[in-house]
């Protein structure tokens, strides 16, 4: 009995120190040595391609802070364990990346290890961005010291939490969660399809809002684009997979690319982050990459899950709501609920009003929205915010009016959900 | 830098599609018309603004100014204009601009003779102890503002105007660089705030609001360098 106790008190202090090892190792990279990444060759034509993919990995949404300089860094990414703080990408030598090579360009969008062998936080999405191609990367790296204009904005530290805040904590989370791993083209498919498929897994990184992650953050098996709030809550970024929420099984392919292009289509209009996305980066997309996207969209593989099973009202009306409606909303959504062409969307049959999580409903109605700007849609139109018109009472009751109506049959929102929703209201009240 | 972005707002839209009509402006722009009024008045809640009748470069670069963080005490007019284009927010600012709507009476002033005097003192005349301009030296001495970017002070409530110099002393509003109203902001007081917005919301708007032409027209320099103004 002693020496079985012995012996498992002995595996044990092994274990701790084989992963303290792997730990140790995982935190402690290597650096890649420092050049003058301004001396670096390249070709417009280089150049030029890698802006057009700083583009659809829409780099700048976040390495841009909003009024600063271009990629000089600063812009806030909220996560559930705090906020991590997009660093200056710009070529200065001491706080950008104005002495890092390709190959320490490389390993940070496919390894997520800053060029000193640092760690870096998956905010900066690379579970995406490691397929990515060394060729791609090389190319927006190109775009970056070259055309960029460098700036000496200091980076702003993160503000995490205990534990998230400390580096062995992140090893261990990626020897979970995180293996490094170049694109897989399927060879079954076009390479129209696999295009789509490199550009939405990796730059693109449409997961990274509409998967579902686990409790640490991390992406869970089989619940790829499955739908996931926005980490402060306030949104929900509606599942590509399932039809009664933001699936493309149904729509032409061409539909789907001018939905990316134009942020508008007869299906209705990007509003909230996705309106920003088509604004920052999907607008600028070819046709082709367009087309190549939507083609791996439309063919994703359609789930429907328990919770967005809709339980059918019981048909009675809510009056209240039906008083709010005809008041603040029939003027453009009309009084049978069609609204009007392209400019005003109809809530028969839409699925942001019929969404089991109604999150985007309560936002749409607090704080409005505009469609997109964009080249085909350059004069978008916008639903005013009611957030000083309407009470949290007076949101559940409309909303639980167009829920029901005109063929809809979502459940009623209550006052339960008003406060389980209250992020949505809390970011403007 | 402070001339060429001048420049660049008084070209009209580059944009090569063609001007919209008034009644497709209006029914794109609900979101800004419900609550800054169908015709560009305020509603029923004070702090929204009348913007009808402002100088088009003033809204264009208080347009910016939300859409890119400088104003930041305004989350939902923060969150409206993140998808919108330059080129849009130059003509959604044409068009208030253009608006021509009656003016509502104005305030009763609830203050002191004295505060209102005091008031009407450093509006019209500043205090050249204190080295403060007077409002009137850039915002015209009918302070119904000076075409293309110095907004009127008349027509406004005076809860609205408290808030914009608190705004701007607490900063939580900023225009571009040289933001000379955040300089006068802090360079006030307390109680000389009170009363500049005590006077300020109890004068009637002239008969002729349209903002003065120009700044030449002044017959003065302005008495500040001023981002996002021509000067």
């Amino acid at each position: 009995m002693r020496r079985v106790l012995l012996g498992l008190f002995g595996l044990t202090v092994l274990v701790i120190a084989a992963l303290t090892v792997i730990l140790f190792r995982e935190v402690n990279g290597s650096a890649i040595a420092a050049v003058d990444a301004t001396k670096i060759a390249s070709t417009p034509e280089q150049i030029e391609r890698g802006e057009y993919l700083a583009r659809i990995g829409n780099c700048a949404g976040c390495h841009t802070a909003r009024g600063g300089e271009a990629y000089a860094g600063g812009g806030a990414v909220d996560t559930p364990f705090g906020t991590v703080y997009a660093t200056n990408l710009t070529p200065d030598a001491s706080v950008g990346i104005g002495n890092w090579s390709t190959e320490s360009f490389y390993r940070a969008m496919h390894e997520g290890r800053s060029q000193d062998g640092r760690l870096l936080y998956p905010a900066f999405p690379y579970p995406h961005f490691s397929l990515t191609t060394r060729d791609d990367t090389d190319a927006i790296f190109s775009f970056l010291v070259h055309r960029v204009k460098p700036v000496s904005q200091r980076n702003t530290e993160h503000t995490l939490a205990f534990p998230y805040n400390n580096r062995y904590a992140l090893a261990a989370w990626r020897i979970l969660y995180f293996k490094p791993s170049p694109f897989q083209a399927d060879s079954a498919r076009s390479a129209q399809w696999n295009r789509g498929s490199y550009l939405v897994q990796g730059l693109a990184h449409c997961g990274a809002c509409h998967s579902t992650r686990n409790a640490l953050g991390a992406p869970i098996a089989g619940h790829t684009y499955d739908g996931a709030m926005m980490p402060l809550n306030d949104w929900y970024a509606p599942s590509l997979t399932d039809k009664r929420e933001a699936s493309v099984a149904d729509w032409p392919i061409e539909h789907i690319a001018r939905w990316l292009k134009d942020g508008t289509s007869p299906s209705g209009a990007a509003l909230g982050p996705m309106a920003e996305i088509v604004f920052q980066s999907t607008q600028y997309a070819t046709h082709a990459d367009l087309t190549a996207m939507s083609d791996y969209l439309k063919s994703l593989t359609v789930t429907s899950n328990d919770r967005a099973t809709p339980t059918p009202t019981t048909g009675t009306i809510n009056e209240a709501g039906k008083r709010i409606y005809k008041d603040r909303c029939a003027s453009c959504h009309g009084d049978e609920g069609k609204g009007k062409s392209d400019a005003f969307p109809a809530l028969a049959g839409n699925r942001t009003v019929l969404m089991a999580n109604p999150t985007n409903l309560i936002s749409l109605i607090l704080k409005g929205g505009f469609a997109p700007a964009t080249a085909g849609n350059p004069r978008p139109h916008g639903m005013p915010p009611f957030y000083h018109l309407l009470t949290d009472t007076d949101i559940a009751n409309v909303a639980s009016f167009v829920r029901s109506s005109w063929g809809n049959a979502a459940p009623a929102l209550t006052e339960l959900d008003m406060v389980k929703y209250r992020n949505a209201l809390e970011t403007v009240r | 830098m402070v001339f060429t972005f001048a420049a660049a707002v008084l070209t009209t839209p580059s944009s090569a599609e063609p001007v919209l009509s008034h009644e497709a402006m209006t029914e794109r722009l609900q979101a800004c018309i419900s609550c800054h009024g169908k015709e560009g008045r305020t509603i029923n809640q004070e702090y929204l603004p009348r913007i009808a009748g402002k100088p088009a470069g003033y809204l264009f670069n208080q347009l910016m100014n939300f859409r890119d963080g400088r104003r930041k005490n305004n989350a939902v007019m923060t969150h409206l204009l993140q998808p919108l284009s330059d080129a849009y927010l130059r003509e959604i600012a044409a068009y208030f601009s253009e608006l021509e709507i009656p003016y509502p009476s104005p305030d009763v002033a609830k203050a002191s003779t004295e505060t209102l005097k005091l008031g009407e003192s450093l509006v019209l005349r500043g205090d050249p102890a204190r080295k403060l301009p007077a409002c009137a030296a850039c915002h015209g001495s009918p302070l119904t503002g000076v075409a293309p970017a110095i907004p009127g002070l008349l027509g406004l409530p005076t809860a609205y105007l408290s808030a914009q110099l608190g705004a701007w002393r607490a900063g939580q509003r900023h225009a571009q660089s040289p933001d000379c109203m955040g300089e006068m902001a802090k360079a006030l007081s307390p109680q000389d705030v009170g009363a500049v917005t005590a006077w300020l919301s109890s004068q009637p708007v002239p008969s002729n609001s349209k903002p003065t032409a120009s700044i030449a027209a002044l017959g003065a320099p302005l008495p500040l360098r001023c981002g996002g103004v021509p000067q």
